[in-house]
C-alpha cells in the first residue's frame, strides 16, 4: 500500500516520544550487546551509546544516538543532543573496531548537536569534523541506520557509512523544518511547506541517491511491528555487512569515500 | 590618529556634515565596531582594517589573494559548475546570478595555485559577500577538488574561511558536503601534505564541523566570530546570555581549539614560516 503521507507528518512520525529509540532496535537485533562507556578525556555523555555486539559469530561496535525513552531518561541523555565527548567517545570505538576488525553499525535518531556553552568551549565543531574524518578511514564496513531524526551535522557526524539505510519514516536533513523555514523564509511558521521542499523523506532520499535502502514500516508501529521491522533491519545488516566484507580493506576504504565524493550534483558550465 | 587626517580633509566637519565635502558618496564605509565613517581608499590602505579603532573588516576574495600571494601567481582551477538548483527553489537560481553581478564572483570560494614568497600553494579563499559564505555543492566541489589537486601536485593546502555554514538553499545535498570535503581531506593527511586552515570572521555551522576544523595548524585573525552554534540558538537553547567573548578567536585559542591568532599584516609571512617549517627534515 502505498502511503500518502505527508512530509510534515513524517517529521511528526520521527519526532514522536513513542516512537523506538536506538537501545530498543539494538537490543532487538542483536544476541547480545555490552555497552561500555566513556571518551578516555572528559565524560561518558550519554546521547551517544557505545558498545560491542554481536550476531551469532560475527561480532560489532555499536555507535547509537540514544534518546531518552522517559522525561529521566531524556534528562540524562540531554533529548538525544551530543556534547562533543559523544563524538570522542564514537571516535575511540571506531578505532577500536578497525583495530579488531569489527564491522561498525550506527544508529542515527538527533535533533542535532547540542548548542551550548560547555559544547562550544569543548570544540563542538571539532569533534563532528574529527568523527567524519576517522568514519571515512575506517577499514571496515560501516553500515548507518537512521531510525528517528537525522537532523544536521550532529547526525551526519556518525554518518559516513558504506551503507546508509533508513527508516520508511524517518527524517534525514540539514536542519529541522522549522528552522529552514525561519532562515530561509524568514518565517518559522512555514514549516510544512519546508518539510516538503527540503527533501527529507526516506523515498525522497533514496532517489537523490543520499540513501541507499528504505525499510518500509507502518505509519502505527506496535509491538509486533517492531519486531518486523527489527528484522528487517537486522537482515539489511546481515546481507550489507557480507557483501562490504568480500571486499579488501582498502576497497572498503574506497567504495565509502567514492559514495561521499559524489554526492550533490552540479552542472557544467558552457563557457562563452 | 588616520581619522583625524580625514576629518582634516573635511575641514574639520563632523562626520554627519561629510555630505558638504567634495568626495563622492559611495567612497565612504562605515565601521561595524566604531560606527565611525572612514573614506574607503583608507581602510584600504590599511589591510581593510578599521584606521580608527582596528575592527577588521570582511575582505572580498580579489584583496585575499593580493594580500597573500606573490603578485601576479594566482591561477584558478579550471572548473566551470554552477547549481542545480537541487530543491526547486523559485528565487534561488535569481538570487545567485544577481549575487554573481553584484559582487563579480562566481560562487562563494576561489580556488586555485599561487605563491607564497616563492612557496607553491593550493589555495582556497571563500568570500562572505556571496551568501555568507554558505556551502552548497558548488562550494563542497570546489574545495574537494581543490584538496584533490593538492594531493596530485604534492602542495600545501590553505584555506580561508569565512562562512555561516551550509548552504540552506541546496538542503541535504549541502550537508553532504561536509562529508565530502572531510573525506577528500583524509587522502591529503595520508599524502603527508600540509594543511592551513585560517578561520576568518565569521566561521559557523557545517564549514566549522568539517575542513575548518581539520587543519594540521589552524590560524584565525583576531577577534574573528568562530563557533558550531549560532549565537542566537543557543541563547534560546539555554536560556540565558552568553559571556563575554564567546566565541571569538580569542576564545578558541584559550580552549586549545586554534594554534594561533595572527594579524593580517603578519598572515602571509607565518604562512611562508609555516610551509617552510614543514619541508622534511633530515
Amino acid at each position: 500500500m502505498k502511503s500518502k503521507m505527508s512530509a510534515w507528518e513524517k517529521v511528526e512520525i520521527a519526532r514522536s516520544p513513542k516512537r523506538k529509540t536506538a537501545l530498543d532496535y539494538i537490543e532487538e537485533i542483536f544476541d547480545d550487546f555490552m555497552e561500555l562507556h566513556g571518551d578516555r578525556a572528559y565524560k561518558d555523555d550519554k546521547s551517544i551509546v557505545c558498545g560491542l555486539a554481536n550476531i551469532g559469530e560475527q561480532n560489532y561496535t555499536i555507535i547509537a544516538e540514544q534518546k531518552g525513552r522517559n522525561t529521566k531518561e531524556n534528562i540524562e541523555r540531554n533529548f538525544g543532543m551530543p556534547n562533543p565527548e559523544s563524538y570522542r567517545k564514537a571516535i575511540r570505538f571506531m578505532k577500536q573496531a578497525e583495530k579488531f576488525n569489527r564491522p561498525v553499525i550506527t544508529f542515527i535518531d538527533t535533533k542535532g548537536a547540542y548548542p551550548g556553552i560547555g559544547a562550544e568551549e569543548r570544540g563542538q565543531g571539532e569533534a563532528i569534523a574529527k568523527s567524519m574524518f576517522e568514519m571515512a578511514k575506517l577499514k571496515v564496513p560501516v553500515i548507518a541506520v537512521v531510525i528517528g531524526e537525522g537532523s544536521s551535522g550532529g547526525a551526519l557526524a556518525i554518518g559516513v557509512a558504506n551503507r546508509v539505510i533508513m527508516l520508511e519514516n524517518a527524517i534525514y536533513s540539514i536542519l529541522s523544518p522549522e528552522g529552514y523555514s525561519s532562515i530561509l523564509w524568514k518565517d518559522s511558521s512555514r514549516y510544512e511547506e519546508a518539510a516538503e521542499k527540503m527533501k527529507l523523506t526516506a523515498d525522497d532520499l533514496y532517489k537523490a541517491n543520499i540513501i541507499d535502502a528504505i525499510i518500509k514500516e507502518p505509519r502505527e508501529v506496535d509491538n509486533e511491528d517492531f519486531k518486523k521491522i527489527a528484522k528487517k533491519i537486522k537482515k539489511e545488516i546481515i546481507s550489507s555487512v557480507e557483501k562490504i566484507s568480500k571486499l579488501s580493506r582498502d576497497e572498503i576504504v574506497n567504495e565509502r569515500y567514492n559514495k561521499f565524493r559524489n554526492m550533490g550534483e552540479y552542472r557544467v558550465k558552457i563557457k562563452n | 590618529m588616520v581619522i583625524d587626517k580625514i576629518k582634516k580633509r573635511e575641514g574639520g566637519a563632523q562626520t554627519n556634515k561629510r555630505s558638504s565635502v567634495d568626495i563622492p558618496i559611495g567612497k565612504w564605509v562605515k565601521c561595524d565596531k566604531c560606527k565611525e565613517i572612514i573614506y574607503k581608499e583608507l581602510v584600504r590602505e590599511n589591510l581593510n582594517i578599521c584606521p580608527n579603532c582596528g575592527h577588521y573588516f570582511r575582505i572580498h576574495i580579489g584583496r585575499r589573494i593580493e594580500q597573500i600571494l606573490d603578485e601576479n601567481t594566482y591561477k584558478r582551477f579550471d572548473l566551470n559548475i554552477d547549481t542545480t538548483n537541487p530543491l526547486n527553489l523559485e528565487d534561488y537560481p535569481k538570487k545567485i546570478n544577481s549575487l554573481r553581478e553584484k559582487t563579480g564572483l562566481e560562487e562563494a570560494v576561489a580556488c586555485g595555485t599561487g605563491k607564497i614568497n616563492g612557496e607553491d600553494v593550493v589555495i582556497c579563499i571563500m568570500d562572505s559577500a556571496f551568501l555568507m559564505g554558505s556551502m552548497g555543492v558548488v562550494v563542497g566541489e570546489k574545495i574537494t577538488y581543490a584538496i584533490e589537486q593538492a594531493v596530485e601536485k604534492k602542495l600545501p593546502l590553505i584555506i580561508f574561511s569565512v562562512s555561516g555554514g551550509a548552504r540552506m538553499q541546496e538542503g541535504i545535498f549541502s550537508l553532504m558536503q561536509m562529508a565530502k570535503t572531510t573525506a577528500a581531506l583524509t587522502k591529503l593527511d595520508e599524502a603527508g601534505l600540509l594543511y592551513i586552515s585560517v578561520l576568518t570572521d565569521p566561521t559557523y555551522g557545517g564549514v566549522t564541523a568539517s575542513f575548518a576544523s581539520l587543519g594540521d595548524v589552524i590560524l584565525a585573525e583576531p577577534h574573528a566570530m568562530i563557533g558550531f552554534a549560532g549565537q542566537r540558538v543557543i541563547e534560546q537553547t539555554i536560556g540565558e546570555k552568553l559571556p563575554e567573548g564567546f566565541q571569538t578567536a580569542e576564545f578558541l585559542l584559550e580552549h586549545g581549539f586554534i594554534d594561533k591568532i595572527v594579524e593580517r599584516k603578519d598572515l602571509k609571512n607565518t604562512l611562508y614560516k609555516l610551509i617552510k617549517l614543514h619541508k622534511g627534515g633530515k
